[in-house]
């Protein structure tokens, strides 16, 4: 509907070009008023156009009803028979500062997803609240939504005052009650007024019914509304939507959703970490343009070397770029008929980046509109909640906080939207875990292998610098082990970094995945009864921590503790040797970055007992651990 | 920031600002030309049309030859970069303005399309039920289904605006349509933060809006901005103009005399009168315009 105001008085910039437009939405419960405050504002700002009144009066009359305001927007004849508004619409009207794009959104819970379509393009919100029944489901509901769809500023409308005799303190009440509900989801309201949009009072002007109060109106609130602003201050942010081979230049497509990029620029590109430059900005009818292109416009570029690249990647600058993940924790609302559970497949769409995704946790799952906090541990339709989810591929992303527009998600199911919320973190590095792996349970007991072995399953972790004796021992005991009928398996760390650890280098993230993977393996056959021994250097205090949490109680330290003087002396790979010749600069040992262990179960110095000694040593600890049993006296007969 | 000494504080303002923003190589220190309403609606508008072309097999534009159709194929020749990679489509009742036909004509090859004309097929297969009007512009979702079978569309990209009427105020950015092309109205999806639903079922449609969020004026202003040709009956010739174009025998002209774009502008700016008052089929019942569009039509 195209209703423009008479110019009388207001200064006649045409048509909205120079004046600023803000977007603002009607949400709140059902029948509080949303769509009668809409057409209210129409008619007290002269915004109708000709003929509109008399064909309200008609369609009203037509039903038997009396002069229906709502009738303007609710077109669908389901609406109108039914008296309330399905779908969200759009209206356009002007105050004296700058135009107005007014969107009604439909208050019933079973019409959640239209209120989010139309939410979602909003400015600003006006939150209606009816003076007789105060603060409902729906009211808290929408307040909440408001909040995940990055809607900051609400101005609050206590609307049928009438009904309430215009009572200032049923009006300080519901004040009171919404506004600490709002300031508790982070956002203050700009302002709260009393009003009866049927009768007008409030509306565009102050009457002698309300004259208690001494705020703005609905009008003066509307005009405090800011439009929201691009996000020129934040570092660039290009999601690419396709590239075009159309002649022979190959253009990258997208719209800068933050920062501003221009020709000559060093950028990467997320998730792969590819570099290059921008070698020009592509338009029409006129091109190249000079100059920075800036958050909001949609652009073209070439880049200055031909490298692969698709639609979901993420343009940033070099030093600025956005994190690359496989899992992502985010806080979202859930629109689907069925509840989103844990295990879930679901389609995640971030900016134009899909992926397939399992959702690993549910955690916070609850009603926004219920007063109580019940957790549950599914999101139900309407509802919100946090989850985990891994995803199939690696995608670019930046928490919200960091950067609203590449910081939000929605998604999908069955091709459909289901849901959408906001990046709350991003877990870089933690590899995916799907829950849809069903691990085979062995078909053996623990007591049954424990009675053969006469032990239980344990990760005997050996740590100490290269040359302390960490091999000899582990080999000692090894022997020891299995000579007593017990299943030992030695997991040596050079021998897993020849295969399985192959692809890991020296750095501290590839050490710690080293680590990682040693103790999973050792850890499985703990599980299965076995006794892995490790031997691995493991310098940091950290990695070995880690270990320790996935071992759990399986897990016992040994701190080979041989003095770094013995073990250059010993250097019985020729390491130190090397490493004092500049070969091998990443050395443990003389480098001075081992970290010695605190809370160890054993601490073995190799420097001044024999091998038999030490080995007794591990052998009387395990006994006392809980691992060796039954075999303790004869043990003890033998030394 | 030794600038300071020398130079007034307000330059010196500005040195910080510039210092922090090229403390990362590579990054511009002159600020990108902030953005007005038109850009921002001409991003917003590539922006839908990029992605409806990413993710749709078989596009079509539907090419009313009318003001906002013409302004719809501009911005898909400046989304990618000159030229319009898909068809447009021209869904033809026969009865249209002659000037139409030759505006057609004409750009069609001037603009390098990939022009179809399907016709519409004769009124008696048109739902009789409908008043007169509606009847006769119900032809058309006639000839656009015939085209949809005929080509396997999976998407139409079509120029109506919220502003027209108010069932299109209603619609979606990727508005779905059932396998007969009709619009289940009580079930639209969700769609927000400019994610599309944009996966047909088989043998269904999508329609695509990309200028659902323009007005009549900002259809004006970018026309005249842009330098986009128009058919000259907009243009008020006796006292009379079209607001709106349609078939002739259902499309009445407007009192005006605006004889060029300002004009119009100056005239939308004082008028309280809807742009479809000329459409006669608009009108003709409370619901005729619903029953249209939940059938097929735009």
């Amino acid at each position: 509907m195209n209703m423009i105001l008479p110019t009388a008085s207001i200064s006649a910039t045409p048509n909205g070009t120079t004046r600023p437009q803000v977007r603002i939405v009607i949400v709140g419960h059902v029948d509080h008023g949303k769509s009668t405050l809409v057409g209210r504002l129409l008619h007290e700002t002269g915004s109708l156009p000709d003929g509109k009144l008399e064909m309200l009066k008609a369609v009203s009359a037509r039903r038997g009803m009396p002069f229906e305001w709502s009738f303007l927007l609710d077109a669908l004849q389901t609406e109108r028979d039914q008296g309330i508004t399905i779908d969200t619409t759009q209206i356009r009207f002007r105050t004296r500062s700058r135009d107005v794009v007014l969107i009604d959104a439909p208050g019933h819970a079973e019409f959640l997803r239209n209120m989010i379509t139309g939410a979602s393009q909003a400015d600003g919100a006006v939150l209606i609240i009816d003076a007789l029944e105060g603060v409902r489901s729906q009211t808290r509901r929408h307040g909440y939504l408001l909040h995940l769809l990055g809607v900051k500023q609400v101005a609050v409308v206590v609307n049928k005052m009438d009904r309430v005799d215009f009572s200032a303190d049923r009006f300080k009440e519901i004040s009171e009650e919404i506004t600490a509900h709002l300031i508790g989801l982070g956002v203050t309201p700009t302002a709260v007024v009393p009003i009866s949009a049927r009768d007008g009072d409030g509306v565009a002007e102050h009457t002698p019914r309300i004259e208690w109060y001494k705020g703005p109106t609905v009008v003066e609130a509307l005009d405090a509304l800011e439009p929201a602003r691009p996000l020129a201050e934040l570092p660039l942010r290009l999601p690419v939507q396709a590239i075009y081979k159309f002649d022979d230049r190959r253009i990258v497509a997208g719209r800068v959703e933050s920062g501003s990029l221009k020709a000559g620029d060093e950028i990467v590109i997320m998730p792969t970490g590819k570099i290059a430059k921008i070698k020009t900005v592509e338009s029409w009818p006129v091109t190249p343009v000079n100059g920075p292109q800036g958050a909001g416009r949609s652009v073209g570029i070439t880049l200055d070397r031909e490298l692969f690249l698709e639609r979901g990647d993420i343009i940033g600058h070099a030093g600025q770029s956005p994190r690359d993940t496989r899992r992502i924790r985010a806080r979202i609302f859930w629109l689907h008929d069925k509840p989103l559970t844990k295990g879930e497949q679901i389609l995640i769409r971030l900016g134009t980046k899909e992926s397939r995704a399992t959702v690993v946790a549910i955690e916070k799952a609850v009603d926004p509109g219920a007063l109580s906090n019940e957790e549950n541990t599914a999101i139900a339709r309407n509802h919100v909640g946090e989850i985990d989810v891994s995803l199939a591929q690696p995608v670019a992303t930046d928490p919200y906080t960091d950067n609203p527009r590449t910081g939000r998600l929605v998604i999908e199911v069955n091709g459909r939207i289901a849901g959408g919320g906001l990046v709350l973190s991003v877990d870089a590095g933690r590899p995916a875990v799907p829950v849809d792996i069903v691990p085979v349970e062995s078909a053996l007991r623990p007591d049954e292998r424990s009675a053969r072995y006469h032990h239980n399953g344990a990760v005997i972790w050996l740590t100490g610098l290269p040359g302390s004796g960490k091999s000899t021992l582990a080999r000692a005991l090894e022997r020891r082990l299995f000579g007593n009928g017990g299943s030992p398996i030695l997991l040596d760390g050079d021998t897993f970094r020849a295969g399985l650890n192959s692809d890991l280098g020296f750095s501290p993230q590839d050490r710690a995945e080293n680590i990682r993977r040693l103790a999973e393996v050792a850890t499985h056959l703990a599980r299965n009864g076995h006794i892995a021994i490790v031997a691995a250097v493991s310098p940091s205090a950290t990695d070995r921590a880690a270990a320790r949490r996935i071992a759990d109680s399986a897990f016992r330290e040994i701190y080979v503790a041989t003095p770094a003087e013995v073990c250059e002396t010993r250097d019985p790979k020729g390491h130190y040797a090397k490493a004092r010749s500049g070969g091998l600069p990443s050395f443990t040992g003389i480098t001075n970055d081992y970290q010695p262990p605190t809370g160890n179960e054993l601490t073995i110095d190799t420097s001044n007992r024999s091998v038999t000694e030490a080995t007794d040593e591990i052998e009387r600890m395990l006994a006392t651990t809980g691992i060796l049993f039954d075999e303790l006296t004869d043990l003890a007969a033998n030394i | 920031m030794h600038l300071l000494d020398n130079e007034s504080a307000a330059a010196g303002t500005r040195s910080a600002a510039l210092g922090k923003a090229s403390s990362v190589p590579g990054i511009s220190a002159a600020q990108p030309p902030s953005m007005d309403h038109l850009d921002e609606l001409e991003a917003q508008s590539i922006y839908i049309l990029r992605e409806a072309f990413a993710r749709l097999k078989k596009l079509a534009l539907l090419w009313s030859l009318g003001k906002d159709s013409n302004v719809m194929i501009w911005l898909a020749r400046k989304a990618f970069f000159g030229r319009v990679p898909f068809p447009a489509l021209h869904v033809d009742t026969g009865k249209k303005f002659p000037e139409m036909y030759a505006f057609r004509d004409r750009f069609g090859k001037e603009w390098d399309l990939d022009l179809r004309v399907e016709p519409c097929p004769p009124i008696d297969s048109v739902d009789p039920t409908l008043p007169p009007a509606a009847r006769s512009a119900a032809r058309k979702t006639e000839g656009l289904k015939l085209a949809l079978n005929k080509y396997g569309f999976d998407g139409l990209i079509a120029g109506i605006r919220r502003d027209e009427e108010a069932t299109r105020a209603k619609e979606r950015v990727f508005s779905p349509r059932g396998t007969e092309g009709e619009w289940d109205v009580r079930d639209q999806p969700p769609e927000f933060w400019d994610h599309f639903n944009a996966s047909p079922p088989q043998g269904a449609h999508l329609r695509i809006h990309p200028i659902l969020h323009w007005t009549e004026a900002d259809i004006w202003a970018y026309t005249k901005r842009e330098g986009i040709p128009i058919i000259p009956l907009y243009l008020a010739k006796d006292g009379k103009r079209y607001r709106s174009l349609g078939d002739q025998d259902i499309t009445n002209p407007v009192a005006s005399t605006a004889s060029n774009i300002d004009e119009i502008l100056a005239e939308l700016d004082a008028t309280k009168i809807p742009e479809r008052a000329g459409r006669a089929l608009d009108h003709e019942t409370e619901d005729a315009f619903e029953r249209l569009r939940v059938a097929g039509y735009l």
